[in-house]
């Protein structure tokens, strides 16, 4: 198959060298690959930011997963915030609510876009609609946005993994992280290799986190892992407006990634056997939600 | 590559709670009853690695009931896929499985009625995006994200060039292909992926070549 890019450094280069956008190359390659007209892919990726911003408003009003785990802590924030003293700045934790937000409609089983899966459904919705109120962007660069995050993202899912169950939660949170934070450097209007940095720097700190969900569900740790996911993204992608560059290259960080996630016990990786889920209180919990059956047992 | 379309990345839009445990899940069993041709009476859904572990929590066995009525990954009626199952006169059953397999999140399907049964395994790969690696008994790799056929025929020489050349009547052009067989002179298998939907005609003309058994289609 003919792509335009297999790994970020073709990516930056070719965008780079063709003055072009991350998010243009994506496009470009899109049209490529699925012989489909630009309108067509553009609209596509509006109904996925429109599934996104209705995600968020519906976890802004406060909504609960059955299990009674996770929920309405996006309420809380955003009223935290309103009182005006908090600590890390409104924008950050504006991601941080709507990150939230996003997960908690999804352990609700609402209607959520995955970027790139479910679990890490937060962090790039999050962060776009915080970084929205600063920067001030058309509806066509919020959608680019999605394009920057997915060509990113791309590169992680073909040469590394995005499924917690092959890699553990930093496939997931931590590549959507990354991406988010590429995709904040051009919406900022940062360079592609800018988006680079910033994604090498965001992934590098989400090394070796585990998928460890108490009771298996996609609640506890994950609502709060996209919260962290998002300040990440944030604050990486400012280090990278700054100057600050990766030591490591972006692609021998996502190989870094990949490389631990095989390494990883399987009581790590979305089995619910190890981690939190194995502590007195994950497994406390999960017997109170399973009603006495514990699952995860195998037997 | 695994991931060919930015969409496998940023989407599916979906109910959550999880890509690969939930939307995979759904697909999978949308595969399976594509691959049926029609609602089964009964299923038998055995679930190994990480499906067989966390399947209660992420809501799989309530998304693969879902995909076997035919519901997307969007479908809010997935919710409720267990209670749409009894009115519809589908049974199922969970069979949550120890043995080793090779991608952690796997499912194999056993559906039929009356008529026939059939048998089919899939892995949940990552974002929702799934394949089928096995039909009834045949090894094979499809990702459902194309149209596709299935060609059941005896191992003849002919067949194939036979299949091919129709398709190229009908100016469908073959994107992946892939034959296998039971043993040499038995029952065997093409799994042709398409860029075209397929017509009904089509079908039609397959199903009259010489040596063809079965001929099923998966839509876009």
């Amino acid at each position: 198959m003919d792509v335009l890019f297999r790994n970020v450094r073709e990516l930056v280069e070719r965008a780079e060298k063709e003055g072009k956008l991350i998010s243009e190359i994506m496009i470009e390659q899109e049209m490529l690959i699925t012989d489909r007209s630009r309108e067509d892919i553009m609209q596509q990726m509006e109904r996925n930011l429109t599934v996104m911003e209705e995600a968020v408003e519906k976890g802004l009003q406060g909504v609960h997963s059955v299990s009674g785990l996770t929920g309405g802590d996006a309420v809380l924030l955003q009223k935290y915030m309103q009182q005006g003293n908090s600590l890390s700045g409104d924008l950050l934790l504006d991601a941080v609510s709507k990150a939230v937000a996003t997960n908690e409609v999804n352990a609700a089983m609402g209607t959520i876009c995955a970027t790139p899966t479910a679990g890490s459904a937060g962090v790039v919705p999050g962060t776009l609609f915080a970084v929205k109120n600063k920067l001030n962007p058309t509806r066509e660069q919020m959608i680019r946005y999605l394009f920057t995050s997915g060509a990113f993202g791309f590169v992680v899912a073909n040469n590394a993994s995005i499924s917690g169950a092959a890699g553990g939660c930093q496939a997931e949170v931590g590549s959507a992280a990354a991406m988010a934070s590429a995709a904040i450097i051009e919406m900022a209007g940062g360079t592609p290799q800018q988006s680079s940095e910033a994604f090498a720097i965001t992934l590098k700190n989400m090394l070796g986190l585990v998928c460890d969900p108490v009771a298996g569900l996609v609640e506890v740790p994950c609502v709060k892992r996209n919260a962290m996911g998002a300040s990440n993204a944030v604050v990486a992608a400012d280090m990278a407006l700054a100057g600050v560059t990766s030591r490591i290259p972006c692609d021998e960080v996502i190989s870094a990634m990949f490389e631990i996630g095989q390494a990883m016990p399987s009581a790590f990786r979305e089995t619910a056997k190890g981690g939190l889920a194995a502590t007195p209180t994950g497994k406390w919990l999960e017997s109170k939600i399973f009603g006495g059956s514990v699952v995860g047992s195998g037997q | 590559m695994k991931f060919k379309s930015v969409f496998d990345i940023i989407g599916p839009v979906m109910i959550g709670p999880s890509s690969s445990h939930t939307a995979g899940a759904a697909r999978i069993g949308r595969v399976a009853r594509d691959l049926f041709g029609r609602q089964p009476k009964w299923a038998k859904i055995h679930l190994y690695g990480s499906f067989a572990e966390t399947y209660k929590g992420h809501s799989t066995d309530v998304a693969i009931v879902g995909g076997l009525l035919d519901y997307d990954t969007f479908d809010e009626r997935i919710k409720t896929a267990f209670e749409e199952a009894e009115k519809l006169g589908l049974d199922y059953e969970f069979i949550p499985e120890t043995g080793h397999v090779d991608h952690p999140n796997t499912a194999r399907i056993v559906i039929g009625d009356e008529k026939s049964e059939m048998s089919m395994m899939g892995i949940s790969i990552g974002g929702g995006k799934i394949e089928i690696t096995e039909l009834n008994g045949f090894p094979l790799r499809l990702s459902g994200n194309h149209p596709a056929i299935l060609v059941v025929h005896d191992d003849r020489s002919g067949c194939i060039a036979n299949v091919a050349n129709c398709l190229y009547k009908y100016d469908i052009n073959i994107g992946h292909m892939e034959v296998s067989r039971k043993e040499r002179g038995d029952m065997a298998l093409m799994v042709i992926e398409v860029d075209q939907t397929v017509d009904v005609e089509v079908m039609g003309e397959l199903r009259e070549l010489p040596n063809i058994t079965q001929v099923t289609r998966i839509a876009d």
